[in-house]
């Protein structure tokens, strides 16, 4: 199916964009804006609001239609493709599946002092009214805290033998996590662990393709909980054992 | 002004109970000394500048005797040494010392007496530009007074030249305070950065150079738009004194600086935090900078509804030790925040108690008041609605540091344009409810009012629990934000020094006199 953003109309295009402009809020700013809005792929833009912002920089309101169409029936996504499970489905299975507990190790790492994500996820409490892991029977969890260097995290993965590893990440300003969070994998194949260990990332910008790319095996957003990471890990795991039988 | 009628009794105990807190803890800061307060001394003997590996001159020196075990008397005594040998030239000493000629561990020790005589020339410098930073601030501040709350927007670029562009480009939309943001780790650092710097993390490095930009732009812009724009600044971390130091040489108005936040939001190790918070706060208090404390963040990692007695005991414990620092309430920028998740019910009602009782309790202090950050999602849209309502308490409760929220809080650090969008919605309110304060009162057993009522009986119940256990048993268990951190642990410990007992400090004693003659 083919679809356009919908105002009043069906397939009318109706957008709203704002931004600012190093010009002044006058006739020509306003062209500026409508010819940007054009190459945005805007039909008709209308500059609704235009305000001088100080400095020699002008705010911008445009509507207008897009004239670009999306073909939904060809579109393919990276996804975490397990299904959720409940708590008490996956205490289950590890206890049919495996003879010893999981351990999972958690933090933020490099110079991010956001807990509260890895919290979420991690802590007895949990968030949301959904439970964290270390309320999991047969998982046992160890959240490292904060600004934990990739090192000292990957020397807690080996005493700890971890058999996943879960990084959280929040600060995103000029890509500070996509170094760090590379660092890792780099660390971690320099140590020969990178394929004994699950490896996950997570946060609100994190999506589970970025992950994929950077060289992780699953990544985790906003609105995921513990039961989503766990299902994910604990079915790899399985599978994995699987492979190597 | 006592619309909330709270007991005055209640809150005379409570005063009482955080007096012993800090009390207690007063002890074990004069016993100590940390690599960070020496560096401090050595900065306001005027010695800045970095080696050829970048390594600041004041680490060098410190360094030096804290590896050989003689920190616990001071750096002072040592540079006196040093300027003695070299006929009281200080860029002599410092080039001898810097090429390795002479080791601090070698030098002759003097008295305390002729220490002192040989250092005054050296302070009194840069303690006179302290004080004329401090009137030609006050002049300013007198010829343009501006408006009673002040709004406060942040800049985070990480690059100090685009900063400045923001900076201006806020300061003309109607920013009385412009708060430069730090790069992320900065406050781990246990040195300040040198020099001019356009790369940094989620903020820009806090460096005496970018002060100094900073502070030029925003002088430029205050003769613009005829408000006073004060600068802000964060000395927190593991260099509160010096980065204060640093604040109070290039003129910066408010630093963030918590007695414990360091601790609790950043694992720095809790001796280490309130010895350092002490120093710098006795600068804040002589360069006359107000400080912002930061109960503001308890919200973002504890319940803002279960919690807020936390928040009000948290501000009567920084508030007592702002005290034995000398700092005049005028300068204690106690924080709170807007926090409540707004699909509660009455969340605004409880919102409104918080701030009004913040209000009363403190009325002297020139209370910075946070925005909601923790319930804003990518809706913009929403995030827009929330700070509205946010922009109405403060105007209806008269804070005095209004920290405008961002719709974009979830996504990104400022735009340009979401802070004017932001400058847009506090203005109209401030004008839209301008006289409203004058024209509400609370009944008696209404929700508001019942509310901060039973927040003030927490927080004295709280206090009266810290007071026993002491504070440090009270960090470990956990009492603020629902984080503990052990007494023993965290970044940082190892730069404390106990003092021996010949132990001198020629700024700390300076400064103390000064401001127990006024
Ligand atoms: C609370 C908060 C803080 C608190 C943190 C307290 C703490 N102990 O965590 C304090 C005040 C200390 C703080 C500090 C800073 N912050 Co902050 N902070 C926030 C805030 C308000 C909320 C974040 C939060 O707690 N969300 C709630 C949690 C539950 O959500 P979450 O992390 O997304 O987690 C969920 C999922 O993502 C997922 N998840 C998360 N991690 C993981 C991991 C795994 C393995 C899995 C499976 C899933 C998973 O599960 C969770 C539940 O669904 C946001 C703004 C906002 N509203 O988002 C800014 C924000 C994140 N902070 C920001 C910044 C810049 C900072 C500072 C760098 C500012 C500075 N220069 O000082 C410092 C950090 C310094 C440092 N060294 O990191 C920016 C980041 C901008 C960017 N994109 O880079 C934001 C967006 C604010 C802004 N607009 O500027 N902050």
């Amino acid at each position: 199916m083919k679809i356009r953003p919908y105002g009043d109309t069906m397939s009318d295009g109706k957008v709203q964009v704002s931004f600012t402009l190093p010009c002044l809020a006058d006739e020509s700013g306003i062209e500026a804006a409508k010819i940007l809005a054009r190459k945005m792929g805007m039909n008709d833009p209308n500059v609704v609001h235009v305000e001088a912002i100080g400095e020699g920089f002008s705010f911008f309101v445009v509507y207008g239609s897009v004239i670009h169409e999306v073909e939904t029936d060809s579109i393919k996504v990276e996804k975490v493709e397990t299904p959720t499970m409940s708590r008490e489905e996956i205490e289950a299975i590890i206890e049919a599946e495996f003879d010893r507990d999981i351990i999972f190790i958690g933090a933020s790492t490099g110079t991010d002092a956001h807990t509260v994500g890895i919290d979420a996820i991690m802590n007895m409490k949990g968030f949301a009214g959904h439970y964290g892991l270390e309320r999991y029977k047969h998982i046992k969890a160890y959240n490292l805290g904060s600004q934990v260097s990739n090192e000292e995290f990957v020397r807690q993965a080996k005493i700890l033998k971890a058999d996943v590893l879960l990084v959280s990440q929040t600060v995103t300003q000029k890509d500070v996590h996509l170094k760090n969070m590379v660092n890792l994998v780099e660390l971690l194949e320099a140590e020969n662990i990178r394929d004994k260990v699950l490896l996950i990332a997570g946060g609100a910008r994190i999506t589970h393709e970025l992950a994929k790319e950077l060289g992780y095996d699953a990544g985790f957003g906003p609105k995921k909980y513990a039961e989503d990471v766990a299902s994910f890990a604990i079915l790899e795991l399985i599978h994995r054992k699987k492979r190597v039988q | 002004m006592n619309k909330l009628d709270l007991d005055k009794n209640t809150i005379l105990r409570c005063r009482i109970s955080a007096k012993k807190i800090a009390d207690d803890i007063h002890g074990f800061i004069n016993q100590h000394t940390t690599v960070s307060v020496e560096r401090t001394v050595c900065r306001l003997l005027g010695i800045d500048g970095v080696d050829e590996l970048d390594i600041p001159i004041p680490n060098r020196l410190v360094d030096e005797i804290y590896q050989a075990g003689n920190l616990g008397k001071g750096i002072s005594v040592y540079i006196a040494a040093g300027l003695k040998l070299y006929d009281n030239s200080m860029a002599r000493f410092i080039s001898a010392f810097t090429a390795g000629e002479v080791r601090l561990s070698d030098l002759k020790l003097l008295s305390e007496q002729e220490a002192e005589n040989i250092l005054r020339s050296q302070f009194n410098k840069t303690l006179a530009k302290i004080k004329l930073n401090k009137g030609i601030r006050k002049e300013l501040q007198d010829k343009y007074p501006g408006r009673e709350t002040k709004l406060y927007v942040i800049v985070a670029t990480g690059n100090i030249y685009e900063d400045v562009i923001q900076a201006k480009a806020a300061a003309a939309q109607g920013a009385d305070i412009i708060a430069v943001i730090r790069s992320t780790g900065q406050s781990l650092l246990d040195y300040v950065p040198y020099g001019v710097t356009t790369e940094g993390y989620g903020g820009t490095y806090a460096t005496q150079e970018n002060f100094r930009i900073m502070r030029a732009a925003l002088d430029e812009m205050t003769e613009k738009t005829q408000r006073y724009i004060q600068l802000v600044n964060y000395a927190s971390g593991l260099c509160m004194p010096e980065i204060a130091a640093m604040a109070a040489v290039e003129r910066l108005d408010i630093l963030l600086n918590d007695s414990m936040y360091g601790i609790i939001f950043r694992d720095i190790n809790m001796q280490r935090t309130f010895i350092d918070q002490y120093f710098s706060r006795l600068i804040n208090a002589y360069a006359g900078i107000i400080i912002n404390t930061g109960e503001d963040n308890y919200l973002t990692t504890a319940d803002a509804v279960e919690e807020a007695h936390t928040v009000l005991a948290s501000q009567f414990i920084n508030e007592a030790f702002a005290k034995q620092a000398r700092l005049p309430e005028e300068l204690m920028g106690l924080g709170h925040a807007f926090e409540i998740n707004p699909e509660i019910e009455n969340s605004f009602l409880y919102e409104v108690a918080q701030a009004e009782m913040a209000r009363e309790i403190f009325p002297n202090a020139p209370l910075k008041y946070m925005p909601p950050t923790k319930h804003i999602t990518g809706n913009v849209f929403r995030a827009y609605m929330q700070n509205t309502m946010f922009n109405m308490a403060t105007t209806m409760t008269n804070q005095s540091i209004h920290l405008l929220g961002m719709m974009t809080e979830a996504i990104h650090t400022p735009f340009m344009q979401d802070r004017f969008l932001a400058l847009e919605n506090a203005k109209t309110v401030q004008g839209a409810l301008k006289m409203w304060r004058e024209d509400i009162e609370y009944k008696h057993d209404g929700i508001i009012r019942s509310r901060a009522v039973e927040v003030l009986n927490m927080a004295e119940k709280l206090l009266d629990e810290v007071k026993d256990s002491g504070l440090f048993k009270a960090l470990e268990n956990g009492v603020f934000a629902n984080v503990k951190r052990p007494y023993d642990g965290g970044k940082g410990l190892d730069g404390v020094v106990k003092k021996d007992k010949d132990y001198f400090n020629v700024i700390a004693n300076r400064m103390e006199a000064e401001l127990s003659e006024d």
